[in-house]
C-alpha cells in the first residue's frame, strides 16, 4: 500500500507530462506539416523553427 | 515537370504561364499582422521534396522584404511573412518564387483558420480523453483483479478525479452537437453517446461516493477516446481533401482595364461596371462582364461557358458571355450587362435557387439514431421499471438500466460510418478523387443515372491533332517550330503532336483572329487559318483546320478536333454493364454532340442545351425517380452540378462548377467515375455491415445486461472489441485495385496548362 502512494503519483505525473508535452508541440505547430518534417530532415541547415507559428489564434 | 532541377527553360516556359500578380492583388490577398507585417499564403502545387523546400524557402528568405517563408509540404502552400517597404512592391515575391522554377499561385481566401482550429480542438481532446483512458484502465485493471475494499475505493476516487475533467473537456465536440440536434428537436447519434458519456460518469461518482463495487469511469472515458479516434481521423481525410481541392481555386483579377472616353485607361473593380463601359481585355484574360467586341480581333474559347469546343472568330459586333478566354489578341468590349447580371452572376443565382434535393437529404447515420436512440432509452427505462417492479430496490434498478444504456454500444454504431467514410475517402484521395462532404459518398452510392457533359468532360477539352491533312512530314516538323512561339491552344496541340525541328526561326509576329507569321531566311511562313494561308476551306470535314503556308503558299494542312478523353469509352462501357443509365447533355453542336455519343455508345444525348435546359432534363430524371450524378466542368455546368442528387468535376473545371461539385477528380482519366462509384457502393455495404454487427451485437449484450449480469469489465470488453472489429470491416475497404493511373498528372507538363477562368 505504501509502495502505491509514491507510484500511483508518479505515474500520473508522467502521464501528464507526456498530456503537456504532446499539447505544447500541437500548439507551437509541429503538427502542422507531418510530410514536411519527413522530408526536412534530408535538408542540411538543421536549426530550429524560425519562429514560432506566430499566427493569432482565436 | 521536375522543381528540383529547375533550368532556364523552366523559368520561360513559367514566365507564360502563370499570370501575372498584381501588386493590388498580393496586397489584399495578405493579412496584417500589425507593426507593417504582412502574411500571405501562395499554393507551391509542384513542392513534393526537401530539395523544393529549401529551395523556396531559401529563394524568399534571401529577399529584404521576407521576415519568413515556411512551406507545408503537406497541404502545398508556402506562408511568407513580409513587410511592405517602400518602393518594394510584393509581387517580387511571385517573381522570385517565378525565377526559382516554382509555380505559385494566390488563394481566394487563404486564411480560414476555422477548420484548422477544428481539427486542433479534436486533437487536444483526443489527447485528453487518451490520457485519462489509460490512466483509469490502469486502476480498472487493478479493481477487476481484486483489490480489496480500501484499495477499490482509493482507485475509484483516483478515477474519478481525472475522469471528471477528461470527460467535460474531450466530451465537448459531442455535446455541442448533441444540444444542436434537440435543440432542432432532432435525434442524431450524438445524443445517445452524450447520455451515455454523462450518465455513467455521473452513476459512477454517485457509486463512488456509497463507496459501490462497480464504477463505470473507464467505460466513460473509453467510448470517447475511441469516438474521438473516429471523428479526427474523418476530419483530418475531409480536411485534406478539401485543401487540395482549395488550392485549386486561384484568386483571380477583381479589378477590370476600363478604356476611358478620352483615350485614356484607368483600373475599375469588376463590381462597378456598367453597360456600355468600353473594357480592355488583353490575350490569356477572361471576360470579367458580358459584352459585344468593339475593338480588335482574336479567337474566344467558350468551352467552359457554352460547352462549345471550337474557338470562335471574334470581330465587331459579336457578343460574348463573361467567362469566355480571349486567345490571342488584345480586344475591346463594351460591356452589355453590369457586373452583377453577368452569366456568372445568373449561375450563381440559378444555382442557389436549385438547391432543394440535397437539403432534404439525412446521412445513413442520424437515420439509424433516429431508430436506434428511441428503442435504447425505451429499453433503459424498461429495465429500471422491470428491477424496480422485481426487487423495489432503486439503486440496482439504476444500476441495471445504466448498464443497459452503455452496453449497447454506440460506440460501434457511432464508429460505424466514420471509419468507413475515412478509409473510403483516404481510397479516393490516393486514386486522385478528392471527397469534399462524406455525405456525398452516401448519396453517390444510390446514383442510378450518369449525366454528363461534353465539352472537358468526357473529352479533353483542349484540341489535338487528329490528322495531318497534307503536306509532308518534314512540313508537320516546321509547323511544331512555328507553334512554339505562340500560346493560342492549336498551336500548342500542334508543338505537342510532332517534333520541331531545329531551324533558325527570324522574326515572329502573331496577327490576332489569323494566326502566327515568322521569318525564316527570306521566306515568310504563315501558321494558321485556311483563308489567311490561302488554303481552301475544308471545315465542312469536321474539326478545325490550321494551315502552314510558304510565302502564300499552303505546304501543310492540319485538322484539329476536342478528342474523348482515352478512356471514356471503357468507362461508358463499364457504366452500361452495371446497369447505371447514361445520358449525355451540352450546349455543343448537334453534329459535334452526335458524332461523340456514336463514338461512345451513349444513345441518350442532347445538343445545343441552355443552362437551364440542362436542369430541366435532371428534374425530368429526378421526378422519373431516378438519382442523378452530374459530371461537368463548365459554368453552364454549375447550375446542373448542384442540381443533381451528387456530382462531380475535373479539376480542371471552372472555379463555380468545382464549387458547386460533391467530388473534384484530379487526373485526366475519366474512370475515375466509375472508380468513386464502385467505392461508394463498397462504403454503403461495409455502413450496412457494421450496423449489422452493432445490431447483433446488441442482441447478445442487451438481455445480459437487462439481466444484471454486466459488470465494468464485461462492458469494456465488449466495447472494445466491437470497435476494433467495426474498424477493421471498414479497413477491408483499402483491399481491392487501385484506379489506373493514366501518365503521371498530365496538369504537371505545362504547357498542357488548361488556362483557369477568372470569376
Amino acid at each position: 500500500m505504501s509502495g502505491l502512494l509514491i507510484l500511483i503519483p508518479v505515474a500520473l505525473f508522467l502521464g501528464a507530462l507526456g498530456l503537456g508535452a504532446f499539447l505544447w508541440s500541437l500548439r507551437s505547430g509541429q503538427f502542422e506539416d507531418l510530410d514536411g518534417a519527413a522530408h526536412r530532415i534530408l535538408s542540411d541547415d538543421d536549426g530550429p523553427l524560425d519562429e514560432p507559428d506566430n499566427t493569432p489564434r482565436k | 515537370m521536375t522543381c528540383c532541377a529547375p533550368g532556364v527553360e523552366a523559368a520561360a516556359d513559367l514566365a507564360s504561364e502563370v499570370p501575372e500578380a498584381d501588386d493590388d492583388l498580393l496586397r489584399a490577398a495578405s493579412r496584417n499582422l500589425g507593426d507593417g507585417k504582412m502574411q500571405i499564403e501562395l499554393a507551391v502545387p509542384d513542392v513534393h521534396c526537401a530539395t523544393c523546400i529549401t529551395g523556396i524557402e531559401g529563394a524568399l528568405g534571401d529577399l529584404n522584404i521576407v521576415d519568413n517563408a515556411r512551406v507545408n509540404l503537406s497541404t502545398k502552400r508556402v506562408r511568407i511573412t513580409y513587410h511592405s517597404e517602400d518602393g518594394v512592391p510584393p509581387s517580387q515575391l511571385m517573381d522570385t518564387l517565378k525565377k526559382a522554377g516554382h509555380r505559385a499561385f494566390l488563394l481566394d481566401n487563404a486564411f480560414d483558420d476555422r477548420s484548422d482550429e477544428t481539427m486542433r480542438q479534436l486533437l487536444r481532446a483526443l489527447a485528453v480523453s487518451g490520457f485519462a483512458a489509460g490512466n483509469i484502465m490502469l486502476f480498472s485493471v487493478s479493481i477487476w483483479s481484486g483489490a480489496d475494499e480500501v484499495t477499490r475505493t482509493l482507485f475509484h476516487w483516483i478515477s474519478a478525479l481525472i475522469a471528471i475533467p477528461a470527460v467535460a473537456y474531450a466530451g465537448k465536440p459531442f455535446y455541442t452537437s448533441a444540444i444542436g440536434a434537440l435543440r432542432h428537436k432532432r435525434l442524431n447519434m450524438d445524443v445517445p453517446i452524450a447520455l451515455a458519456v454523462g450518465l455513467a460518469l455521473l452513476l459512477s461518482i454517485f457509486e463512488t461516493a456509497v463507496g459501490g463495487r462497480d464504477a463505470y469511469f473507464d467505460a466513460s472515458v473509453t467510448l470517447l477516446f475511441f469516438l474521438l479516434i473516429g471523428r479526427t481521423a474523418d476530419h483530418m481525410m475531409r480536411e485534406r481533401a478539401r485543401g487540395a481541392v482549395k488550392n485549386l481555386s486561384r484568386l483571380s483579377p477583381r479589378n477590370a482595364v476600363r478604356h476611358m472616353p478620352d483615350g485614356t485607361r484607368q483600373i475599375v473593380p469588376i463590381s462597378e461596371i456598367e453597360p456600355g463601359m468600353l473594357i480592355v481585355v488583353a490575350a490569356g484574360e477572361r471576360l470579367p462582364v458580358d459584352g459585344m467586341i468593339v475593338a480588335g480581333n482574336s479567337e474566344l474559347d467558350c468551352s467552359l461557358v457554352t460547352g462549345e469546343s471550337a474557338p470562335e472568330l471574334a470581330k465587331h459586333g459579336t457578343e460574348f458571355l463573361a467567362g469566355s478566354l480571349n486567345l490571342s489578341g488584345s480586344i475591346t468590349i463594351e460591356a452589355t450587362h453590369p457586373a452583377g447580371e453577368s452569366f456568372l452572376a445568373r449561375m450563381i443565382s440559378l444555382m442557389e435557387a436549385a438547391e432543394g434535393s440535397r437539403a432534404g437529404y439525412r446521412r445513413i447515420a442520424d437515420r439509424a439514431a433516429d431508430i436506434y436512440a428511441p428503442a435504447v432509452h425505451i429499453l433503459a427505462a424498461l429495465a429500471f421499471v422491470g428491477w424496480m417492479f422485481l426487487s423495489g430496490d432503486w439503486h440496482l434498478s439504476v444500476l441495471n438500466a445504466m448498464a443497459v444504456l452503455i452496453i449497447t454500444c454506440p460506440c460501434a454504431l457511432a464508429l460505424a460510418v466514420p471509419m468507413v467514410h475515412m478509409v473510403a475517402s483516404g481510397r479516393l484521395f490516393e486514386n486522385g478523387i478528392m471527397v469534399k462532404d462524406s455525405a456525398a459518398l452516401e448519396r453517390l452510392a444510390t446514383a442510378t443515372h450518369v449525366v454528363f457533359d461534353k465539352t472537358g468532360t468526357l473529352t479533353e477539352g483542349r484540341p489535338r491533332v487528329q490528322r495531318q491533312i497534307s503536306g509532308s512530314a518534314e512540313m508537320a516538323n516546321r509547323a511544331a517550330s512555328l507553334a512554339q512561339f505562340s500560346s493560342h491552344p492549336f498551336s500548342r496541340a500542334l508543338a505537342a503532336a510532332f517534333d520541331a525541328d531545329r531551324i533558325e526561326i527570324g522574326e515572329t509576329r502573331e496577327v490576332p483572329g489569323s494566326g502566327l507569321e515568322a521569318k525564316i531566311g527570306n521566306d515568310v511562313w504563315r501558321l494558321g487559318r485556311a483563308d489567311w494561308c490561302n488554303a481552301a476551306d475544308r471545315s465542312n470535314e469536321g474539326g478545325s483546320q490550321v494551315w502552314l503556308s510558304r510565302n502564300d503558299e499552303p505546304v501543310a494542312g492540319f485538322s484539329l478536333a476536342d478528342q474523348p478523353r482515352a478512356d471514356a469509352k471503357s468507362t461508358i462501357a463499364e457504366l452500361k454493364r452495371t446497369g447505371i443509365g447514361i445520358t449525355l447533355l451540352s450546349g455543343d453542336q448537334a453534329d459535334a454532340v452526335q458524332d461523340l455519343a456514336r463514338q461512345l455508345g451513349i444513345e441518350n444525348a442532347e445538343s445545343n442545351l441552355k443552362p437551364q435546359d440542362k436542369m430541366d432534363r435532371i428534374r425530368a430524371l429526378q421526378a422519373a425517380g431516378e438519382k442523378v450524378l452530374m459530371v461537368g466542368d463548365g459554368i453552364n455546368d454549375a447550375p446542373a452540378l448542384r442540381l443533381a442528387d451528387v456530382s462531380m468535376a475535373p479539376s480542371s473545371a471552372a472555379d463555380v462548377g468545382r464549387s458547386a461539385a460533391d467530388f473534384v477528380f484530379v487526373r485526366d482519366n475519366l474512370s475515375a467515375v466509375t472508380f468513386a462509384l464502385n467505392m461508394a457502393k463498397r462504403a454503403d455495404r461495409a455502413v450496412k455491415q457494421n450496423f449489422g454487427l452493432a445490431i447483433v451485437y446488441n442482441m447478445i449484450a442487451v438481455p445480459l445486461a437487462v439481466m444484471g449480469f454486466v459488470t465494468p469489465l464485461i462492458a469494456a470488453l465488449a466495447m472494445s472489441s466491437s470497435s476494433i472489429l467495426v474498424t477493421l470491416n471498414a479497413l477491408r475497404l483499402r483491399l481491392g485495385r487501385n484506379s489506373p493511373a493514366t501518365k503521371p498528372d498530365e496538369a504537371d507538363v505545362p504547357h498542357m496548362m488548361i488556362a483557369e477562368p477568372a470569376e
